[in-house]
């Protein structure tokens, strides 16, 4: 007797599990239960489990039986002519999805040819076991899987045509690929899901050998001139939005150029290329600090102290400028409404990104690196025929990694390039290597790929053969000019009079609790004195009572709020965190004396 | 050679004077020559006034600590036996902890166990047996609120006991009951009539407990060669017990529990203790340590007589800076009991300083100036 559970919960029990599972299987085939469901008997605990619920992960897979696959060269002719479509093959149960515990009871054949009479099912094509962007990953299968995974992650941060309408989308932080091109090696994916419309990346010469050490740690070299060729040049897109809020009395912001008398007003330059309508023209070049959209708002309604003020019932100014670090041209320009109907303006920036030192690259086998050195053409290695690479990979990146996949890519790439075609690189089913060789062989070069190198900047012949050839790299989304940040004086912190956190705040690196210990066991101590010292200050302190006192500019003189001003009042310097600390004892009720001493 | 005892450790002086034997005869001015460059050596090595060697202590064993790895390590074939290693282990011990999480011992033997002779014996007549083990059953019977327990006799011949010994280890643990033998069973009758049925089934669980054999709390034991030594390796300990035995080297068998170390043999045991405790862990990773960290850590948790851990109920709470303690876990209750005895900080030590950036008193900052004054005026 089997116990039956369907969705984990126990309905009942069988006498025959084979054969119930058997005939629930032929019934879901025969259509007449839905295909969506999935039977597993587990022996070890003699189980027959039954899914049908949603959120399992499921895979297609061609029925087999009596050691021959049900879709046969009929079905496929059907297919190409359009007559029947794949649901069609699901129905008449040629096709079935199985989920993960379903396929521990069957035995799938990978070929055609591996078919014996104890197979259950075929592989539509091993690519199949793999998603979309993995399955792009050129002759994945010479890979440890953890690189193929690095691979197909990385490919989705690559730059490249994200979306064709581009032009007209007010998308956030988002990079266009200049001149991108279709990869010379590639997958049958690639063609399945129309790359080419959507390109990724750029076909380049790729040397690997190290150069003068700047490409130690993943770091590649690239040559000056492929990038003023255009290699890696790409378009960043940023859009600023500023929207007319409606308050309560009526009161409304408006998008105008801001009146001199305007709370808060920059100045006169930083308003410059605001248009009568108070929003910047198409194609101004702006820089840190510009405003693009000039708005005021109105006065806040219940700030007490203010309606004294002479300046109460001017507006507020709340402009959209370029942050910090910020610059490029303003591309596009948009006035609409939102739901809500309200004025709402939307200003696109453009800014041209040429590669630079920092910005990062990939191949697709997850190798990737950030440029440690550009370098003008004329001082990079050639070979003998002349070729000057585009790119020096270092060697470094491979025995360890072992991602073959790379350097046979490189082989594939070179053969790809010379003879003028496009290279199979499917996962299981690629053009061999070894045909590869050849190729490249009657192609009047070294089968292994390898060259004679010269040294671009004294011509020396190189000691070692050099490995070269084409392949297909990306630029992915992490620019440095989105990232880079330094700081040294710069914004601080209201309460804390610390400086700010991060680099929109234009903020400081934390020496954090760890790192000062680093310091105290160097017994460097004036040192991590001076580190600590951005936040200190100078308080009087009453020498009587020992609580904070009070310093009178003016007077010129000091006096405590308790003793007077016949006392003596020292001036202390301490970080300003701990005044704040002896105010939250005082908050507490704790009265808190501080017992001076002579220093020295 | 003996004027230099009080410059020189004296395993550093017994070295020298076993390897100049060796090395025949020195003279007079050579061996002063030596032993002065000696000690200049060894002042040189010395820790310098101002170094922080709590801090490096630290971080010498924070450092591996994150990237240790593998908790517990099984001994093959052996079920219920693993011994709690890696960084869990090292928190336990430095935490001061007086429960461990796998509690075990080495008990080493005398000869001729130690050579091998009856080890299998000895080992499991350590192993303790409680009437749960050698029972087939506990059945109650509600009407006459009677238990019965089935025994199984074959367990009971494997370790040579008998139902008179079992009826007389529970009467012994176990008060309230007549107990009968009945060949296969053992019945026991609440002697008092008025006992709820709650009562009964709670004395069942309390019968199940009764130790019957072997040495209380050892639950497993493996003897292992070690060289060409055998000796018994445990889970559960039993310190006390176990070095009364017959045939237990009482000198050198050992449990990995701290606390028991310092109940049975003192402070300065349960110091070594730790120090060996935690440097086996950190030698089986792979680590090294120097073991004079090791050694200040332990300093730090027994100078009290008592073994503190580092919490903050142990070694930190017994800061004199209420600042300190503070920075440390729980900041408002230091706060607060400080202000309500009105403690004084005198700012001696680092984290105090920090938190006012004033100068850490430790390399550098502890420097002060001294002036003489002039005649007596200044």
């Amino acid at each position: 007797m089997v116990e039956v559970y369907l969705n984990s919960k126990f309905v009942g029990t069988v006498d025959d599990a084979p054969a119930f599972v058997a005939k629930i299987r032929e019934d879901r085939r025969a259509g007449n239960i839905t295909s969506n469901l999935n039977i597993y008997h587990n022996q070890e605990s003699n189980e027959v489990l039954i899914e049908s619920s949603r959120g399992r992960a499921r895979r297609p897979l061609i029925v087999v039986k009596d050691g021959q696959p049900l879709l046969t060269e009929k079905y496929l002719k059907q297919l190409e002519k359009n007559e029947i479509s794949w649901s069609d093959l699901v129905k008449q149960g040629i096709i079935e999805y199985l989920d993960a515990s379903e396929e521990e009871n069957v035995l799938v054949a990978f070929f055609e040819k591996d078919i014996t009479s104890e197979h259950t099912h075929l592989e539509i094509t091993p690519l199949a076991m793999f998603g979309l962007t993995t399955s792009l990953v050129p002759y994945s299968n010479y890979n440890q899987s953890t690189r193929v995974n690095a691979g197909s992650k990385n490919q989705k941060q690559a730059l490249g045509l994200y979306a064709s309408n581009y032009s007209v989308r007010m998308d956030m932080d988002v990079n266009l690929l200049h001149y991108p091109q279709a990869p010379i090696v590639k997958s049958i994916m690639h063609d399945i899901s129309n790359y080419e419309k959507h390109p990724a990346g750029q076909n380049i010469v790729v040397a690997v050998m190290s150069y003068k050490g700047y490409n130690m740690e993943d770091a590649i070299i690239l040559n000056k001139a492929s990038i003023e060729r255009g290699f890696g040049r790409s378009t960043y897109y940023r859009p600023s939005v500023s929207e007319e809020l409606r308050y309560s009395g009526g009161l409304i912001d408006q998008i105008s150029i801001p009146d001199k008398d305007v709370k808060g007003y920059k100045s006169e330059h930083d308003y410059r290329f605001l248009e009568q309508d108070g929003i910047i023209y198409p194609e101004a070049q702006v820089a840190e600090g510009d405003v693009v959209i000039g708005k005021t708002s109105p006065p806040r309604f219940l700030s007490s102290l203010e309606e004294y003020n002479l300046a109460a019932g001017t507006r507020r100014e709340s402009s959209v400028a370029m942050k910090h670090g910020e610059q490029g041209i303003v591309d596009f320009v948009l006035l609409t409404e939102n739901e809500e109907g309200n004025r709402l303006v939307q200003v696109r920036l453009r800014d041209e990104r040429v590669p630079e030192i920092g910005d990062k690259f990939t191949s697709r086998h997850g190798q990737k690196g950030v440029v440690g050195l550009i370098v003008p053409e004329s001082d990079m290695p050639f070979s003998a025929s002349g070729i000057k690479p585009d790119l020096i990979f270092s060697p470094h990146g491979i025995p360890s990694r072992m991602t073959i996949s790379h350097l046979i890519e490189i082989l594939a790439g070179k053969v790809g390039a010379l003879s003028g075609r496009y290279v199979n690189g499917t996962t299981f089913d690629a053009e061999p290597e070894e045909k590869l060789r050849e190729e490249l062989k009657l192609l009047g070069f070294r089968e292994n790929g390898v060259e004679t190198f010269y040294n671009g900047v004294t011509g020396e012949i190189m000691p070692a053969k050099i490995f070269v050839g084409n392949m297909y790299y990306l630029k992915l989304k992490h620019l440095v000019a989105n990232k880079i940040h330094s700081r040294a004086r710069g914004p601080i912190q209201l309460l804390t009079r610390q400086p700010t956190e991060g680099r929109a705040k234009e903020g400081g690196l934390r020496l954090g609790e760890m790192e000062k210990d680093t310091f105290v066991a160097h017994g460097a101590s004036l040192l991590l004195k001076e580190r600590f010292d951005s936040d200190k200050t100078v308080v009087p302190v009453c020498e009587n009572c020992g609580l904070i006192a009070i310093r009178d500019e003016y007077k010129g003189k000091s006096y405590c709020t308790v003793c007077g001003e016949n006392v003596e009042i020292s001036d202390v310097e301490i970080s300003y965190a701990f005044k704040l600390i002896l105010d939250e004892f005082k908050s507490l009720g704790i009265y808190q004396r501080l017992h001076l001493e002579d220093k020295y | 050679m003996g004027e230099y005892a009080d410059k020189l450790p004296k395993k550093m002086l017994d070295d020298l004077r076993d390897y100049l034997e060796k090395k025949g005869k020195v003279n007079e001015s050579k061996l002063k020559k030596i032993l002065d460059t000696a000690v200049d050596e060894y002042n040189n090595a010395r820790v310098q006034a101002g170094e922080s060697v709590g801090l490096i202590s630290a971080e010498s064993i924070g450092e591996p600590g994150t990237q240790m790895t593998l908790n517990t390590f099984h001994f093959a074939g052996v079920m219920e036996m693993n011994v709690t290693l890696g960084l869990p282990r090292i928190i336990e011990i430095l935490d001061g902890r007086k429960e461990l999480q796998t509690p075990s011992m080495e008990i080493y033997l005398k000869q001729p166990y130690s050579k091998g002779k009856d080890i299998r014996e000895f080992a499991l007549a350590l192993k303790e047996t409680k009437l749960s083990d050698i029972a087939l059953e506990f059945s109650i019977s509600l009407i006459d609120s009677e238990i019965e327990v089935k025994l199984d006799k074959e367990k009971m011949k494997s370790l040579n006991i008998n139902n008179s010994y079992v009826i007389s280890s529970i009467g012994k643990q176990v008060k309230g009951f007549n107990a009968k033998d009945n060949k296969d069973s053992i019945l026991l009758r609440m002697k008092s009539k008025e006992e709820s049925v709650n009562e009964v089934y709670r004395a069942k669980e309390k019968i199940k407990d009764v130790h019957i054999k072997g040495v209380k709390g050892i639950s497993q034991v493996l003897p292992v060669k070690r060289g060409e030594e055998y000796l018994i390796m445990t889970s559960g300990s039993n310190l006390a017990d176990v070095l009364q035995l017959e045939g237990v080297d009482h000198y050198r068998t050992t449990t990995n529990n701290v606390d028991e170390i310092r109940e049975i043999l003192g402070i300065e045991a349960a110091r070594q203790s730790i120090i060996n405790e935690v440097f086996k862990v950190i030698e089986n990773q792979g680590f090294n340590v120097d073991i004079r960290h090791i050694m200040l850590v332990a300093d730090t948790m027994c100078v009290s007589g008592a073994v503190k851990g580092i919490t903050r109920y142990g070694v930190v709470s017994e800061k004199a800076s209420a600042l300190a303690r503070a920075s440390f876990e729980t900041p408002i209750k230091h706060i607060i009991n400080a202000a309500l005895i009105g403690e004084i900080d005198n700012l001696n030590s680092v984290v105090e300083n920090v938190m006012l950036n004033q100068v850490v008193p430790i390399g550098t900052g502890m420097t002060d100036l001294i002036m003489k004054p002039k005649n007596g005026k200044n």
